[in-house]
């Protein structure tokens, strides 16, 4: 059984990224579903990543950290985050199936990231239910 | 699950080759990165040990072009056969649209191909979903090794084996050499499409 975002949806969810994401200095943000599907994707316009293979990774890897949560006995850990160089790389899961992969450079804190994550999750939510 | 995006007119669809430890899913992919790398935007993917062997996936994202106004992108992946790998086999199933089975042909992997069925049953069965119910592809792998006087199980023995209760669409193929490796993908994303294809209308 597939399922669909209305374009009302889809609009809603894009102008929260941008808003609460992008205009504050995250270069790439990327909404995706658990089987690695990408459903929203917005940039600063000055990144390239090859969005879709980033999708099918990051997917396969928050399942393996989830299987391996439950393996020490915790439900799941919902917010992973790499660090490197340049840019970093900060997932956080939105209700039980959806994921949002940030990308960002050492120009923005973690906290502050965080803190916009935790807003935007919100919003999300609250799309998607209404 | 396919994801619908009705905004941006796209579907994508997830297809997945199960089978074996070293029954040639990975060459499956590789033979049709080869074959159509001029029309895909990105590299494969592939998350290897240092023995070559797949440890966790191997992908590759195909456009297929327009399909009821939508256009349509396969994503292909691979699990890794080795029995110890399960888990991560259960990660990469999750969404699947499509399933091609890649049995191996070898004498020697008889009960391989059974058990590895009997798992990707129970993996399906982890998430909700029927054997019976979703696309699926056997294909009869390594074919051309019974050239070089290589003890091969027959296509009757492999059927009997695997498709007797399945009775789903089958192909005799090599991956190495390419042998019905693009139509055993042709036939699923067929299936697959027909499958989703009401949710496009």
């Amino acid at each position: 059984m597939g399922y669909t975002f209305g374009i009302k949806e889809l609009n809603a969810i894009e102008e929260a990224l941008r808003h609460n994401l992008i205009d504050v200095g995250v270069n790439c943000v990327v909404l995706i579903d658990m089987a690695g599907n990408v459903i929203a994707e917005i940039d600063n316009g000055e990144t390239k990543h090859d969005i879709y293979s980033l999708a099918a990774l990051a997917a396969g890897n928050f399942g393996a950290v989830s299987a391996m949560a439950q393996i020490v006995g915790e439900d799941e850990f919902s917010l992973l985050f790499h660090k490197g160089d340049k840019e970093c790389l900060h997932f956080s899961k939105i209700m039980t199936d959806l994921l949002l992969i940030t990308i960002f450079g050492h120009d923005l804190s973690l906290g502050f990231l965080r803190l916009k994550v935790a807003e935007t999750t919100k919003m999300i939510e609250n799309i998607l239910q209404s | 699950m396919p994801f619908i995006d009705l905004k941006k007119r796209v579907a994508q669809v997830k297809i997945v080759y199960y089978g074996p430890g070293r029954g040639g899913k990975t060459t499956n992919l590789e033979y049709i990165y080869s074959k159509f790398s001029d029309r895909m935007q990105t590299e494969m993917v592939s998350i290897k040990t240092q023995g070559d062997r797949t440890l966790f996936f191997d992908f590759l994202p195909v456009d297929m072009g327009k399909i009821a106004g939508f256009d349509v992108r396969v994503q292909l992946y691979t699990v890794p056969g080795q029995v110890k790998y399960n888990a991560t086999r259960k990660v990469v199933l999750r969404g699947v649209d499509g399933l091609v089975f890649v049995a191996d042909s070898l004498e020697a992997t008889r009960k391989k191909n059974i058990l590895s069925l009997k798992n990707l049953h129970e993996n399906l069965a982890s998430y909700d979903i029927s054997i019976f119910d979703i696309p699926l592809v056997l294909q009869y792998n390594k074919r051309d090794l019974a050239q070089q006087g290589i003890p091969l199980l027959s296509v009757e023995t492999l059927e009997k084996d695997l498709n007797s209760n399945l009775k789903v669409p089958s192909f005799e193929a090599s991956a190495l050499v390419g042998t019905n490796v693009v139509a055993t993908l042709k036939k699923i994303i067929t299936m697959t499409m027909a499958s989703i294809e009401s949710q496009l209308k």
